[in-house]
């Protein structure tokens, strides 16, 4: 009976995949990568093979979404088929139409788990992970479509208390990474169209980048400063805290170098 | 009277409203419409002395000279006497070729009153009857100019009673039009009556002419014509009864001035409110009212840039002024203004309401554009979208001999595009190839040559024409779900036929997208009958007349996949599943839809094809047709070669409507696809040794035979490259 297996490579580069990844991989029959879901900025497909022992195919959005992953299906009906996915398969992608069309087809599946960005940017932020609310992307406004989705989810999630995970918009086809000040710029355009103070420049905002490599880069401040600090390369993630414990006050403060002043708006 | 008058003079008569008359004149093709303009401007005052001398001003164009037609609108004003007033008449030239109706339209707008010319040999022809019925339309009264009477008695030798039954019947038969198209109240009013006055008679080309009451005034019989023809006393004919008196004293007398007609074609050529101040200002032509003007015409001078040219509804217009541009809603500061001369433009300081100016420095004012002043900007509702009576139907696809003249060729063909609406630029992303839509093949041979002469020689190559499609249904299709690339969005579509009464008032702009969801909901609710929900939530209306309607409930997130949809909606109406050919006559109906929560997984590049392949999933399945366009075609010819020539269109998939015998010509009536009339010139020629006159006029759409489409959507699919094979519908139907 045939078997895809989703296998998820973890954060920057191909040394987060698992020890149960890596011999899932290595027993495989056929390899692919999906690479447009997220960057990976220190992967190497070469490195990869070499631990793989295997050639890797590289599936496009397109073989993935309109061909409906059929090579895959295809290899998976076949024999054992994996497909690798940048941190934890099916977390923040739209993969689970493909695991539901391949159990569907009678074939056994399976999953295996890699470090996500989700629980990354919360684990660098210092934040609890129980007081996050519900997670947004920002996209590109492309073609003057401004989808003022995160805006409303912000505003949402700060009137319950609770935290706003912003994932930033990735075209790797295009070689276009938002950064944290792209971010910002367009929630404050979002701010000046709808006028309700959630997005102010002494909003409390944490910038990530890099997470999952050696040098990660965590900074919290009010909008203001984030806005002109230097970032670095991308990946780069946005968080709007909601609510402060004093823990959370105290690692934002120690652990990102926000200022003391956080300290006073805990409750 | 002195020939010429000082521009100040003008100006000053140009405040006096009853002294204005706004015309134009319009005929079938070598009726002389350009003759008689040309006549007008030797003989009548207002002319700059540098122009007196040159044959045919208005033809300015070297293309037009050596073609000897009219093709580009030019306008000029002329000073006429009657009765001891002076009258300014500013003349705008439409051009008399039927490939460029949408000109003539566009022109009607300026202008009250019109000259319809007439050949009195050929008689009302079918061109004859398009620009009077366009006219009539518009509200713009005819007068009627019957020309070439001296070909009568020189060429055809009638007698005295065969030329008079003859003009006659010229009169009914153009009266007959106005019966048929004219507005009930006016019609009667507006027949043209030899005893009023309103008919004249006369040879351009010999510049004489005559209405009945300057024949009696002068004691002029119509035997004493005739003698003159027979002997040398024809030359003189012009000194007894100069033409340009003829037309321009009827002009005077029976076209109204700005003050009266402004205030009875106000509701026609414009939708707001008529109590408002603006409304107000515009129906007295009040020179102190504020800045109204339409725009009839948008011409590219290399030197001055983007020339505007149009009509004053209202106020007053001077350099410097703050103005604003209501379609492309865009501030400007008037750089100059001036009236025209011929070909030319002379700089004045102002011109007020009821009258023709052309203004520089607006360079987005396009055919149709409303312009007001500043102050108003918030209450201006603009003129009605120009009503275009003909769509482009052929298409080429041109290159430059050279690569290195590409961006010449872009510029030059933006530039044409500007200068006339009814040609079509287009740049097929596929291919890299160029198009040029037109009206015809000499609409597109002319449009080819103002290419190269704007290029300063530019040299190109052209393909064979092609003709353009439509693709349509002719049954309600399926309710058809399609996902999403990712899968993660679903849309529920179903379309229909949009009824032919909607086809025709997006075609006439009556509704339009940019009126807002509530005003054409209430039209068509009210003159349509469509349901509340269906008439309410008209999300788009596209160019080539399809709706798109949303007929969900309360899904969530819609709002932000709107303008997204509509983008698919559009996609899918441009290029459609057969052969993507332009859908038309289509009502697509969204009928519910599911969206992901994030935003980025609901982008363009979802939400875009999901909507088209439900399209295309609902449209394969709703009884779908190609449609072709169909010619109306008018043939005059010797009744000798009638059998030939009724053959010869019957051949051809065309149908014979009527025939009908005209003196020694019988004129047929009738339609053809335009696919089949390639070729047919020559084959006409030859058929009735060249004594055949013909003219096509694009008509409409009409499903094309079943044997015929396959054929024609086989052979586009293979010049597009598509695979042979059409798609069946379940490759864009998704199952839940």
């Amino acid at each position: 009976m045939g078997e895809l297996t989703f296998i998820g490579l973890g954060l920057f580069d191909e040394g987060g995949i698992s020890i149960r990844g890596l011999k899932e991989m290595r027993k495989a029959d056929s390899i692919f990568i999906e690479l447009y879901t997220s960057l990976m900025p220190g992967l190497s497909i070469n490195r990869l093979k070499l631990m793989a022992k295997k050639e890797i195919t590289i599936v496009s959005r397109e073989i993935l979404e309109e061909g409906s992953g059929r090579p895959l299906l295809e290899a998976a009906k076949a024999g054992k088929a994996v497909l690798l996915v940048p941190g934890d398969p099916l977390i923040a992608t739209t993969h689970v139409a493909l695991l539901v069309q391949a159990k569907r087809m009678g074939l056994r599946t399976r999953i295996i788990h890699g470090a996500s960005i989700v629980s990354a940017a919360m684990g660098l932020s210092g934040l609890h992970n129980y007081k996050f609310g519900r997670s947004v992307t920002i996209p590109f406004p492309d073609g003057g479509f401004l989808s003022e989705t995160p805006y409303v989810v912000i505003e949402g999630n700060k009137r319950l208390g609770l935290h706003t995970l912003c994932f930033l918009d990735i075209r790797v086809d295009e070689r276009r990474y938002m950064t944290i000040y792209d971010g910002l710029r367009i929630l404050m355009e979002l701010e000046r169209r709808k006028g309700r103070a959630v997005i102010t420049m002494d909003s409390l905002v944490v910038g990530i980048a890099r997470a999952g490599s050696d040098d990660p880069v965590v900074k919290a401040g009010f909008l203001e400063d984030v806005l002109s600090y230097d970032f670095g390369g991308p990946p780069h993630t946005l968080i709007f805290p909601g609510d402060l414990h004093f823990t959370e006050a105290e690692a934002l403060a120690v652990l990102a170098g926000a200022p003391k002043s956080i300290m006073r708006s805990i409750k | 009277m002195p020939r010429f008058r000082q521009t100040s003079e003008i100006l000053k008569l140009m405040e006096r409203k009853d002294n204005i008359r706004n015309i134009g004149i319009i005929a079938h093709i070598d009726h002389g419409k350009t003759t008689l303009t040309d006549s007008l401007l030797a003989e009548a005052g207002l002319l700059s002395p540098k122009l007196a001398g040159e044959a045919r001003a208005l033809d300015y164009l070297e293309e037009e000279q050596k073609r000897g037609i009219t093709i580009k609108t030019a306008n000029i004003s002329l000073l006429h006497e009657y009765g001891g007033e002076p009258y300014v008449v500013n003349l705008i030239d439409t051009p008399g070729h039927v490939d460029f109706t949408g000109k003539v339209t566009r022109a009607l707008r300026a202008i009250d009153g019109c000259v319809v010319v007439v050949d009195a040999v050929e008689e009302v022809m079918v061109q004859t009857e398009t620009v009077t019925r366009q006219a009539l339309a518009e509200r713009v009264r005819p007068v009627l100019f019957i020309n070439k009477v001296d070909r009568l008695i020189r060429e055809l030798r009638l007698t005295l009673d065969e030329i008079q039954s003859k003009l006659v019947r010229i009169i009914r038969d153009f009266n007959s039009l106005i019966d048929l198209y004219g507005e009930p109240d006016v019609k009667d009013d507006w027949k043209v009556d030899l005893t009023k006055g309103s008919v004249a008679f006369g040879s351009a080309l010999h510049r004489w002419g005559f209405t009945l009451e300057i024949a009696q005034r002068r004691g002029l019989r119509f035997k004493d014509v005739i003698n003159a023809y027979q002997g040398e006393g024809w030359e003189s004919l012009k000194e007894v009864v100069p033409l340009h008196v003829a037309i321009l004293d009827m002009v005077v007398k029976h076209l109204p001035n700005p003050v009266k007609a402004q205030r009875h074609r106000l509701p026609k050529v414009w939708t707001g409110d008529l109590d408002s101040e603006i409304g107000r200002a515009m129906e007295r032509c009040d020179d102190n009212g504020p800045t109204i003007m339409c725009i009839t015409m948008a011409q590219v001078d290399p030197h001055a840039g983007l020339v505007a040219t149009g009509r004053l509804f209202s106020g007053s217009v001077r350099e410097g002024d703050q103005v604003y541009l209501v379609n492309a809603r865009k501030d400007y500061r008037v750089q100059q203004v001036s009236m025209y001369m011929g070909a030319f433009r002379e700089v004045v300081d102002r011109i007020v309401a009821g009258n023709i100016t052309a203004l520089l420095g607006l360079d987005l004012a396009r055919a149709g554009e409303t312009l007001v002043d500043a102050s108003h900007k918030d209450v201006m509702v603009p003129f009605e979208r120009i009503k275009y009576v003909s769509e482009p139907v052929i298409t080429i696809a041109i290159e430059p001999k050279h690569p290195r003249d590409l961006p010449k060729l872009v510029d030059i063909m933006h530039r044409l595009s500007i200068e006339d609406p009814n040609l079509v630029t287009t740049i097929d992303k596929e291919t890299g190839e160029y198009l040029l839509s037109g009206m015809g093949e000499l609409h597109l041979e002319i449009a080819c040559k103002f290419l190269q002469d704007y290029g300063g020689g530019l040299e190109i190559v052209t393909s064979k024409p092609l003709v353009v499609y439509r693709e349509s249904v002719q049954g309600r299709g399926v309710i058809a779900m399609a996902k999403s690339p990712n899968k993660h969005n679903r849309f529920w579509v179903q379309v229909e036929p949009l009824e032919e009464k909607v086809v025709s008032m997006i075609e006439s702009g009556k509704i339009a997208e940019e009126m807002g969801r509530r005003r054409v909901g209430e039209i068509l609710r009210e003159e349509c009958d469509w349901p509340v929900d269906e008439a309410r939530n008209v999300w788009s209306i596209e160019e080539h007349k399809n709706v798109f309607i949303d007929l969900t409930k309360g899904v969530q997130y819609l709002h932000e996949a709107k303008d997204m949809a509509i983008s698919g909606f559009r996609w899918a109406c441009k290029a459609g599943v057969f052969c993507e050919e332009p859908l038309r006559g289509v009502k697509v109906k969204l009928m519910d839809a599911q969206l992901h929560e994030d935003p980025v997984h609901r982008g363009p590049a979802q939400i875009m094809p999901a909507i088209r392949r439900a399209i295309f999933g609902s449209f394969l399945t709703a009884k779908p047709a190609l449609l072709e366009p169909i010619y109306r075609i008018g043939v005059s010819v010797p009744a000798q070669w009638l059998g030939d020539v009724m053959s010869l269109i019957t051949r051809r998939r065309g149908r014979i409507v009527s025939s009908e015998p005209k003196g020694p010509l019988t004129m047929v009536d009738g339609y053809i696809p335009v696919a089949e009339t390639f070729g047919l010139s020559s084959e006409m020629r030859s058929a009735t040794s060249g004594r055949a006159f013909w003219q096509c006029t694009f008509d409409h759409w009409e499903k094309a035979p079943e044997n015929v489409a396959l054929e024609v959507i086989k052979s586009i699919r293979e010049r597009k490259g598509l695979p042979l094979e059409l798609p069946r519908p379940e490759r864009f139907i998704d199952e839940a």
